[in-house]
């Protein structure tokens, strides 16, 4: 059972960080486009789905509240203020969808909340998962680090590392989404991208080395997670040569292929640990009843849900009516 | 240190949440409107409904908007701010709130986007299916939050083991009897929410001489249904009273303004409670009548705030005025929707313009309720928040500092102050502008037959069903 939650859980995370990254990196994107068709076209591209994109942080959340209440009491606490930022991020670029549509005078105040507050987001997220990479100060299952334990290079670095990685999955999504200027634009910004999130994967090894992060371990205790890296390399080469003879539907899937291994050897690293190395899976789930009691939401509501968001991206497939698709 | 962070992060919960429910009391309703309206269109072939519908979409995606983004810091306020009571109960309200976004969030999210933007790309019934399951994924989400925040009212099912709580009978927290009273309450509630802002809307432009058709209909269903929904609201207030009266007594007293054991006992209907001398100043009671609503009898005791330690009573004054203020508005709606009703079937209603003035100046009624409905509830569950058994000072996130929780809650007031203030202008913005202003039109392809008022039904399905100009 706690297995089966650990499963959902990473599933729902992965869900999340493929979708929601995609279209946070467009926002971020939306803050190079000078004229107002590319700005349009690019929140057309992301605005029927947005909504059921970000429901999937929600849903790692409450997961994480219901099956590992420790670790969710643990983790939001400890990252107050992160959880502060990267929510008012999402509420201001949240409703830049509508209010830009409604605005007149104001339509520059919501671009660059979109933009801004995409970004903050996305820093943010990368900078929770850098500081717990790096290894939250916890004593005795409690968090001890203070209001600003979570604060260091390397989680800033991790933090810049996934708004270029965010911006590349947006880059891969504009591709597919759009035609003309924006998807020109979006061609080009593809190869700096990918050189960027190869170089910030070889800084925080490089990082990881000299501080001898003790996830690193695990790479030589198992070294069947080197699966990881080919599966990224493959995809990296598949995302090259579609670029490069302008094929405009695999780019996107390499780019989330690619992170979906990254994730993979993240989750694989940290195993048993949830928090790691001081709060283990089984010690954090919650009680039997209270996994068994979500099973019924697991099992027959959880497909439910994908088929949502399957019916949402299929109705709103294909390439964006520039302008003429809100209302 | 510790006290101040935890008043800021009362106030900050008592912020946020304040904030969140308006727009979903809003929207729950407004989701309904929208699928009876598309119904409607879809079986009469009448424009206005259609037109209508348009309007009422824009408002509603605005509203839903801002209802999604503030829930979102719901859910991580928990663990954040609250991180003790988290650990301790997340066992019983972890998988409750899961239950919401598995059932809820993302049912409204993926058919929200179809709703807003995809008309043309599906076939009228499934547009209409896809209305119908937005205003489903409202009131299951309202559903699971009353299941949540009813067992924090009254806990059940539950052990204590090692200091947190195990479910033992998810039955008995599902089918509470306290959660099929206020669930109905708050769905009531959020349906009368959006009739009153639907009358109040044909009001204005009855008032204004425009939109002559949309306003009939706007002010004949709104003030139909408030005037059906208000007397039911009545008898589910009552049931709710009569949850508090057994469960949580000394909720019960405060809001009942009684300091000491009466029988029979009075009923308060104003006073200034002091609760530094322990009594009501100013009071206006009626007696017995206390006797009558809280144990249904002549001559019950009913037992007062004084039986209860100070530490163990909620602060008096925001319960006992919230409540009048909330059935203050209760009864002025009553009239409104009463009056109103009596008219538009009379057939009289446009021409009485003070009656429409009033229905108009009322939009802001259900909401007002709607918060002094919750302050009376939540206040008056304090100083527990887990009633009897975890008090709100020892459910806080331990080494939260007063400077963090500052720092948060006026992160949260800027943004929302921010959002709010051009949420409702934009609001504002598309109710005087009404239904036929061109911003509020339908996709290019659908717009000319929009225009003409010939009905054709046939015709308007083949546009529909057709993809929008220039996709392809």
């Amino acid at each position: 059972m706690i297995a089966f939650w650990l499963v959902i859980l990473a599933v729902s995370m992965l869900i999340y960080v493929l979708l929601d990254g995609f279209d946070l990196g467009v926002g971020m994107l939306f803050g190079l486009a000078r004229t107002e068709q590319p700005r349009l076209s690019m929140m057309s591209a992301v605005a029927p789905i947005w909504d059921g994109n970000e429901t999937w942080l929600v849903v790692a959340g409450v997961i994480l509240f219901g099956a590992f209440p420790l670790v969710y009491s643990t983790l939001m606490s400890a990252f107050y203020l992160p959880v502060l930022l990267m929510l008012a991020g999402l509420i201001l670029r949240g409703v830049a969808f509508e209010f830009r549509h409604q605005a007149k005078r104001t339509r520059w105040v919501w671009g660059a909340s979109f933009a801004a507050g995409s970004f903050v987001a996305a820093f943010m997220q990368g900078v929770m998962v850098g500081a717990l990479v790096e290894g939250l100060p916890l004593s005795g299952g409690r968090y001890v680090g203070g209001t600003l334990g979570w604060l260091g290079p390397f989680a800033l670095l991790c933090g810049f590392g996934l708004c270029v990685g965010y911006a590349l999955l947006g880059a891969c999504w504009l591709v597919r989404k759009c035609e003309g200027e924006v998807r020109a634009a979006a061609y080009r910004l593809i190869p700096p991208l990918s050189v960027a999130v190869l170089g910030f994967v070889i800084i925080v090894f490089g990082v990881a080395l000299e501080e001898h992060l003790l996830i690193l371990n695990r790479w030589l205790e198992r070294p069947y997670l080197l699966i990881c890296p080919v599966i990224a390399a493959g995809a990296a080469i598949i995302l090259a040569v579609s670029v490069r003879r302008r094929r405009d539907g695999p780019p996107f899937y390499m780019a989330a292929l690619t992170f979906a291994a990254a994730f993979g050897a993240l989750a694989i690293s940290f195993w048993p640990y949830m928090i790691p190395f001081s709060i283990t899976i089984d010690e954090a789930a919650a009680p039997r009843a209270s996994l068994a009691f979500m099973l019924w939401a697991g099992v027959f509501v959880f497909p439910l849900m994908l088929i949502y968001t399957a019916t949402s991206l299929t109705v709103f497939r294909g390439k964006v009516a520039t302008a003429t698709d809100h209302y | 240190m510790a006290v101040s962070a935890l008043l800021l992060s009362r106030l900050q919960f008592a912020f946020t949440v304040s904030f969140h429910i308006i727009f979903p009391s809003f929207s729950i309703g407004l989701a309904m409107w929208l699928t009876v309206l598309e119904a409607l269109h879809l079986a009469s072939g009448h424009q206005a409904y259609r037109v209508l519908f348009e309007f009422w979409l824009k408002i509603f995606g605005v509203a839903f908007g801002l209802g999604v983004v503030s829930g979102i810091v719901m859910a991580f306020q928990f663990g954040t701010n609250w991180s003790e009571l988290s650990r301790i109960s997340g066992p019983i309200q972890g998988p409750l709130l899961s239950y919401e976004t598995f059932t809820a969030f993302a049912l409204e999210a993926a058919f929200f986007g179809i709703l807003m933007f995809g008309r043309s790309r599906v076939r009228p019934w499934f547009y209409l299916f896809s209305t119908a399951m937005v205003a489903l994924g409202t009131t299951l989400s309202a559903f699971w939050i009353m299941v949540n925040n009813s067992w924090m009212q009254v806990p059940v099912g539950y052990a204590l083991e090692h200091g947190t709580f195990v479910p033992t009978d998810w039955f008995k927290i599902l089918f509470s009897p306290v959660v099929w009273v206020r669930f109905p309450h708050m769905l009531l509630a959020a349906y009368l929410t959006g009739a009153f802002c639907v009358a109040a809307t044909g009001a204005w432009y009855a008032l204004r001489g425009r939109f002559t058709a949309e306003s009939r209909i706007m002010l004949r269903m709104g003030l139909y249904l408030a005037a059906i929904l208000l007397p039911l609201q009545l008898v589910f207030g009552h049931l709710n009273g009569e949850y508090i009266h057994d469960d949580q007594p000394a909720k019960f007293a405060a809001v009942e303004g009684r300091w000491h054991d009466e029988q029979p006992a009075a009923e308060v209907l104003f006073a200034i409670p002091d609760p530094a001398r322990e009594r009501n100043r100013f009071a206006i009671s009626i007696p017995v009548l206390g006797s009558i609503v809280g144990g249904m009898s002549l001559d019950s005791k009913e037992i007062g705030l004084t039986d209860f330690a100070a530490a163990d009573r909620p602060p008096v004054l925001i319960p006992f005025f919230a409540f009048r203020v909330m059935v203050g508005c209760w009864l002025i709606m009553l009239v409104v929707a009463g009056a109103g009703a009596y008219l538009a079937a009379k057939g009289r209603l446009e021409r009485n313009r003070p009656l429409l003035w009033l229905t108009f100046s009322s939009f802001g009624l259900p909401f007002i309720a709607i918060l002094t409905g919750w302050f009376t509830a939540e206040v008056g569950r304090q100083p527990w928040v887990v009633y009897g058994v975890v008090r709100t000072a020892d459910a806080i996130t331990p080494f939260l500092t007063a400077r963090a929780a500052a720092i948060s809650l006026v992160v949260y007031c800027a943004i929302y102050t921010f959002i709010f203030t051009f949420g409702t202008a934009y609001i504002y913005r598309l109710l005087r502008d009404g239904p036929a202003a061109p911003r509020a039109l339908p996709p290019p392809a659908v717009v000319p037959h929009l225009l003409t008022s010939v009905s054709d039904e046939r015709h308007m399905a083949d546009v529909l069903r057709a993809p929008a100009g220039g996709q392809p």
